[in-house]
């Protein structure tokens, strides 16, 4: 049942212009991105063959490109998992999965997955640019592998956000707004410690969301970093899981 | 609770918006084949039952089963045998028919291999086979609305509500899904609830009167016809006699003069002294022309119903 809304949800979001636009707009901005990346790298290349143990292009163009597709993601994730519930609140399709045979749990679930995979064919054009390289050179496929980890991870961590704030209200624009609003802030969270080695640094460096995958761009893959996101993901799931049985009880 | 056959029923159902009491101890029960339909004054708690009905909204307090399934302990196995159409229909407005159907038959867990067999017997019951393809979007009101209803019996739930079904609908459609409700009635049970009165009487076989929250009438439509008869006459005679001598016949408590010889009289209920009006009549030659047993609307019952109950809680507020 799950698989059937999910499924649901990745059509409409393809039969709207929105989606077509956005990985269009994705595809130019990252590609010019990686242009910038590639033409760095070419000027730097004599100087770095003549270095030993040289950071390969895989650091130098990859890494960066999947760290400003992150940014982009910030944009692009509150726009697509701002109607996920408040559009059917407000629509009054609701109904339809609440008097269906369908457990909160699924419906939820459903809505992430389909996001997701919508987001999965995002990242993968990204992937994209980096892999036509080895047309004319290598790549350091571990690195590549735990940065294309760490940006799923990411991706996902926004959508459960995203998710949550939808199911908080009816107005779209409330949820998107929330969303950017939640994800900045974790986002910027670990500022205010940078520059210091207080206590306080280390809890706020844990939280930010942004840390945990400059360090899988880096290609260390540590576990913890992904138990972060996954915990992260699991509580913003369930909780909107709760929110949305909550809405049968009060208004 | 299933051994009784009732396919719905609720047991001192309250629910309350803060402090704003919706329904206040609501119980009924709807039996196989019977048609109910919900009737009362805007605001009155009509959709706000339906809704716990169909499991969209937690009652504050009681209980409600469907098909003998509680839905609030077992909501999932307890919806699958239920088919809503809110008052206003859920669509995806960018999804065509035949998709939209597809969706439902898969989220009401109908088995794979008769999905298709499903939308399609839902698409021919409400006329929709010609519009399969079109966008739901693109539909007029009427058919999205029959669009609604296809969703909601798709899956053949052993239960059917349907929310003020004809709203906004021209009167040719009006008799359409007025004639499909009575067509589906033999193997579901369904609850409207409408404020238009003749649709009723057209399709229900119970009425139901609710208002502020209160159930104030539970009656079939026979009862609700008997309610509707009157006690009183209209006659038209030629040459009247004295007001005395038709006030002397047996039964008549009131006689009121009209104009142009006519009168009304008002009886004692179930004694109508129709019969020895004539007679009389006849037997003094006073050109007996009309002899119009009067009727009371359903509307006006329903007025009856619906007003009398604030000025009680009145009195039972100041006592």
């Amino acid at each position: 049942m799950t698989f059937s809304i999910a499924a649901l949800e990745l059509r409409r979001l393809f039969l709207s212009p929105l989606a077509w636009s956005m990985l269009a707009v994705e595809q130019l901005i990252l590609a010019y991105f990686f242009l910038i990346g590639i033409d760095n790298y070419l000027t730097l290349q004599p100087r770095l063959a003549a270095m030993a143990g040289a950071p390969g292009i895989t650091d130098l163009v990859v890494a960066p490109l999947f760290g400003q597709a992150s940014i982009f993601l910030l944009f692009a994730v509150p726009m697509l998992t701002m109607r996920l519930i408040s559009d059917e609140r407000r629509g009054q399709t609701l109904s339809l999965l609440l008097s269906a045979p369908v457990s909160m749990t699924e419906i939820i679930l459903g809505k992430f997955l389909g996001v997701t995979t919508f987001f999965l064919i995002l990242v993968v054009m990204i992937a994209l640019m980096p892999l036509s390289l080895l047309l004319g050179g290598h790549l350091d496929f571990g690195l590549f592998a735990a940065g294309l980890l760490g940006m799923v991870l990411l991706t996902a961590s926004f959508i459960a956000v995203g998710l949550f704030m939808s199911t908080l209200t009816a107005q779209p624009a409330i949820a998107a707004v929330a969303t950017f609003g939640v994800l900045l802030g974790l986002w910027i969270i670990d500022w205010v410690g940078a520059g210091r080695s207080g206590d306080y640094g280390g809890l706020l460096g844990y939280l930010s969301i942004l840390r945990h995958y400059a360090s899988l761009l880096k290609g260390v893959f540590n576990s913890g970093d992904v138990i972060y996101y996954l915990l992260f993901i699991a509580t913003f799931i369930i909780l909107s899981i709760r929110r949305l049985d909550a809405d049968r009880l009060q208004h | 609770m299933s051994d009784t056959g009732d396919l719905i029923r609720l047991e001192h159902v309250y629910r309350y918006y803060g402090h704003t009491c919706a329904l206040d101890d609501v119980s009924f029960t709807v039996g196989k084949g019977e048609v109910l339909g919900l009737l009362g004054p805007n605001g009155a708690g009509k959709s706000t039952a339906l809704q716990i009905i169909s499991g969209n909204l937690a009652p504050s307090a009681g209980q409600v089963w469907i098909n003998g399934i509680d839905l609030l302990d077992r909501p999932t196995a307890a919806k699958a045998g239920l088919g809503y159409l809110p008052d206003q229909p859920p669509l995806y407005r960018e999804l065509s028919v035949d998709e939209y159907l597809a969706y439902c038959a898969r989220l009401n867990r109908i088995p794979a291999q008769q999905q298709r067999a499903a939308a399609a017997t839902a698409k021919e019951r409400c006329g929709l086979t010609a519009v399969g393809r079109r966008l739901i979007g693109n539909l007029s009101k009427g058919y999205q609305q029959r669009v609604g209803i296809a969703q909601a019996i798709i899956h053949s739930p052993a239960v059917v509500i349907l929310d003020e079904p004809t709203v906004g609908l021209d009167p040719l459609q009006m008799r359409e899904i007025r004639a499909l409700i009575r067509e589906l009635r033999g193997e579901h049970s369904i609850i409207l609830s409408t404020h238009i009165l003749p649709e009723v009487q057209a399709v229900c076989d119970r009425v139901q009167i609710i208002s502020a929250g209160k159930l104030l009438l539970n009656d079939t439509i026979a009862g609700l016809q008997l309610r509707m008869r009157a006690s009183s006459l209209v006659v038209g005679l030629r040459r009247s006699p004295p007001s005395a001598e038709l006030e002397g016949l047996a039964g008549v408590e009131a006689v009121e003069a009209l104009e142009e010889g006519r009168w009304r009289i008002h009886y004692v209920p179930e004694h109508s002294p129709a019969e020895a009006l004539a007679l009389a009549a006849a037997r003094h030659d006073w050109g007996l022309y009309e002899l119009i047993p009067e009727r009371m609307s359903l509307e006006e019952v329903f007025v009856d119903i619906t007003r009398s109950d604030p000025t009680e809680q009145a009195q039972g507020a100041a006592a």
